[in-house]
């Protein structure tokens, strides 16, 4: 009998986990109930009204990366999303971890707040293309798709992980906030692309940014993106800073047209 | 029954020599532990909570050839914050989800393992996280998830008696390591997020019967009920969640006490909120409050003060210490509960002011609001479980410190039973910068910080510090680290490739000094080559 009802409880949690669609996108208080919970639970990387924070990207979009439908987003946000700093629900050291039922709450706020028709992009994404490679020279540090550099963090899909204003931001004052790496309990390999020299044991200095480090050792990129790798207390000097390698993007530089121009690139690659 | 310790004590003598074990460990040798460094029987390695180990084997001028000697994997995943027992050259500790084991000190290997079957609906805050296990007897104790104490065979792990505590639905748990004293099974519940009525249990350790139970949040016509707006004093939080302290001398324990609930909003819990935040001193036999000491009144920012406190005597001194979560360092007078004096270890703002008493008051710029305020220490405190250690030969208390500023935001949160409840949220400050930690070391007399190691972010990992004029932690990139207790140099490190959430321990076995620590899901055993 017990193994009777204990198949049955699995059955139902798994009908609940598994479903397709909201079970509680009818229900006027699941939205609100769901706010509290984001709040717990999500707004540390998204944001207090889910628009995006320095670590997750803005969810109010219709646009999702890793999926748009109820369904996705139930598994994204209960078993977190591989490859990326997003958590399974309940390892994230922050909140309690939730009941399915919390998930889908959350999920109705999400589609409460989304913004279902989006402002187009004000820029040219091809003309943002063509300057991406070309005069404005980012590729000699970022990559999109495969192609550029690799000093400065790939920019893929980063249209859809940033909010535009922390784009604008990251370009017009590139070191006001560098990639902060997340809490120890979230930090698997959070790279915040901190600016690095040091000084070898043969008085070599060298410059570039971090990929990794500890408290004994050092893995860096040089500006001519070769790997170096140190003992701490074998180098001369070694000295860190939060000021960003890549340049300010002042106005007149970069316009504001061209730098729209540059973010409609970036999205429509994101939302390919 | 009065020759047992003197028998046990000759077996213990006897299997150094031919390598058989002693599985009595009685309440006279945990009394008695410093007599016997070789093995480490309680949480914190003896009933004062010092962190202690008399073992100077490995010290200042040999530990840069400290070397791995065995590695144990629990094949499991998520925080790994036991810290081992020892007794007569076998190792007890518990893994995540509720797992107990017993190992070969020597080698590592396995002797026998356990797991409590979990319900799919437990709702641990934090983690499903355990950190020890007590041992009496002929048995160890285990506090679950679901808010079981269990006491298994130690030869074998078959399960002698197993109780409820509590209903777990109700956001109860065990994580703590239980004490064992005298014939008593000493536990505090856990659970301040789902908005519980905290308490402290003990059992009896032959049966499993209920000895007492002491509700930290005080009920109708109880002194302290008078600190609780209306009803809140039913979903009041107070968990005791982290091991406290024996004194055998006054037969009292000193446990302390975790956050009110909601953990971040005041609103609708006006009053001190009595016994939240507190030190409690509690007869053993009976859990009749003597004196209580509450560290952070009517608190919004979840600074459990659940951290290990410490008995130091010092002259005709007889003083406990604790290096609070919310950024203070506190001296009590044990025998009166008295506040000597309070410090701050880290970057504090949420108090400019003390009362009367010489205790850190809040000001009003620290207070929860719907737009957020930013207060240091953050959330996760200026330090938290991770245990501290004194060590009376440098006279220095060490405790891990977390610089972490964050903003506190609230939001009235209806309360539903089991579920999560906070009140609040919180972030990081943009302004802020990263968070980073330290070792430090503060003389108790003076409350002074008087040197500090620092990380390179925050680390969970305890202290432990040597008669060998060594402390050993961990930090959050993996490493393992030996440094002079006297100046905070570093002497030795170890990469073992997982991040620290646990405290170390020291023993010997074959007259072979050994130091633990678990990290990422593994336990290691370090020694000299």
């Amino acid at each position: 009998m017990l193994g009777v009802l204990a198949l049955a409880a699995f059955l139902i949690c798994s009908a609940r986990a598994e479903e397709t669609h909201n079970p509680l996108s009818a229900d006027p208080k699941a939205a609100k109930a769901g706010e509290f919970e984001f709040r717990i639970n999500c707004a540390f990387c998204h944001g207090l009204a889910a628009r995006g924070g320095g670590r997750g990207p803005d969810l109010t979009r219709a646009h999702k990366r890793h999926g748009d439908s109820d369904a996705d987003l139930f598994q994204n946000i209960s078993q977190g999303i591989p490859g990326t700093v997003m958590p399974a629900n309940g390892t994230n050291g922050q909140g309690v971890g939730m009941t399915d039922d919390e998930i889908w709450q959350i999920i109705a706020y999400l589609r409460s707040v989304q913004v279902q028709a989006p402002t187009k992009p004000v820029g040219n994404a091809a003309h943002g293309q063509e300057l991406f490679y070309g005069d404005a020279n980012c590729s000699s540090c970022h990559m999109v798709e495969g192609k550029g550099g690799r000093l400065g963090p790939d920019l893929t899909t980063v249209g859809t992980a940033r909010t535009v204003e922390s784009l604008v931001e990251s370009v017009r004052t590139p070191s006001k906030r560098l990639a902060w790496g997340l809490t120890e309990s979230t930090k698997e390999f959070a790279q915040e692309y901190e600016t690095v020299t040091v000084v070898t044991p043969d008085g070599h200095e060298i410059k570039g940014v971090t990929l990794n480090e500890d408290q004994f050792s050092l893995q860096m990129m040089d500006t001519a993106e070769h790997i170096h790798l140190f003992e701490k207390d074998k180098l001369r000097s070694m000295h860190k800073s939060r000021d960003s390698l890549m340049p300010v993007y002042n106005p007149t530089i970069l316009s504001d047209q061209d730098l729209n121009d540059i973010v409609a690139f970036l999205l429509s690659v994101a939302t390919k | 029954m009065n020759k047992l310790p003197g028998i046990c004590t000759l077996l213990v003598v006897f299997s150094v020599l031919v390598g058989e074990t002693c599985a009595q460990v009685t309440f006279e040798r945990l009394l008695n532990a410093s007599n016997e460094p070789q093995n480490w029987f309680t949480y914190s390695g003896d009933y004062a909570g010092r962190r202690f180990s008399t073992l100077d084997q490995v010290n200042k001028a040999n530990v840069h050839s400290l070397t791995a000697k065995w590695v144990y994997q629990t094949a499991a995943t998520g925080k790994f914050e036991t810290t081992p027992l020892v007794a007569d050259g076998i190792l007890y500790a518990t893994g995540q989800d509720d797992r107990a084991f017993a190992l070969d000190a020597r080698t590592g290997r396995p002797i026998w393992l356990f797991q409590h079957p979990l319900p799919s609906d437990i709702r641990p805050c934090c983690g499903r996280v355990n950190r020890g296990l007590a041992i009496l007897g002929d048995k160890v104790f285990l506090g679950t998830l679901d808010a079981h104490v269990i006491a298994l065979d130690a030869k074998t792990g078959n399960v002698m008696w197993d109780v409820v505590a509590v209903d777990y639905k109700e956001g109860y748990s065990f994580t703590l390591s239980p004490l064992a004293v005298k014939n008593e099974v000493i536990l505090g519940v856990s659970g301040g997020e789902y908005g519980i009525r905290g308490f402290i249990d003990a059992y009896d350790a032959e049966t499993g019967q209920r000895k007492w139970r002491f509700y930290t949040v005080p009920g109708p016509g109880e002194p302290g009920h008078d600190t609780w707006e209306a009803d809140s004093w039913k979903i009041g939080g107070a968990p005791a969640w982290n091991t406290g302290v024996y004194d055998p001398g006054t037969n009292q324990l000193f446990w302390p006490t975790g956050n009110p609930s909601p953990s971040n909003r005041g609103e609708g819990r006006a009053g001190d909120n009595l016994y939240s935040n507190s030190l409690l001193a509690l007869d053993a036999d009976t859990g009749k409050l003597n004196w209580y000491f509450q560290f952070t009144k009517h608190d919004e920012h979840d600074w459990d003060a659940t951290q290990v406190p410490i008995m130091i005597d010092s002259g005709d001194k007889h003083l406990v210490a604790q290096a609070n979560r919310n950024g203070f360092f506190y001296v009590l007078d044990r025998t009166t509960g008295k506040l000597l004096s309070a410090n701050p270890y880290g970057r504090t703002t949420w108090s400019d002011t003390k009362d009367a008493e010489g205790r850190p008051v809040a000001n009003d710029q620290s207070s929860p609001t719907p737009e957020g305020r930013t207060v240091c220490p953050g959330a996760l405190g200026a330090t938290n479980w991770m245990s501290p250690s004194f060590d009376s030969r440098t006279g220095l208390f060490y405790v891990t410190a977390r610089e972490q500023c964050d903003i506190f935001s609230t939001a009235p949160q209806l309360y539903d039973v089991g579920h999560a409840y906070y009140g609040s949220a919180y972030f990081p400050s943009d302004k802020a910068e990263p968070y980073w930690g330290a070792l430090r070391a503060i003389d108790p007399a003076s409350g002074e910080v008087k040197w500090e190691f620092r990380h390179l972010s925050p680390t969970w990992s305890g202290v432990l510090s040597t008669a060998g004029g060594l402390l050993f932690t961990g930090d959050a990139e993996g490493n393992f680290i030996a440094l002079d207790a006297a100046s905070g140099k570093p002497l030795w490190h170890f990469q073992m490739g997982g991040a620290v959430y646990a405290s170390p321990m020291a023993f010997a076995i074959d007259g072979k000094q050994y130091v633990a620590i678990a990290a990422g899901s593994s336990l290691y055993a370090f020694g000299l080559p």
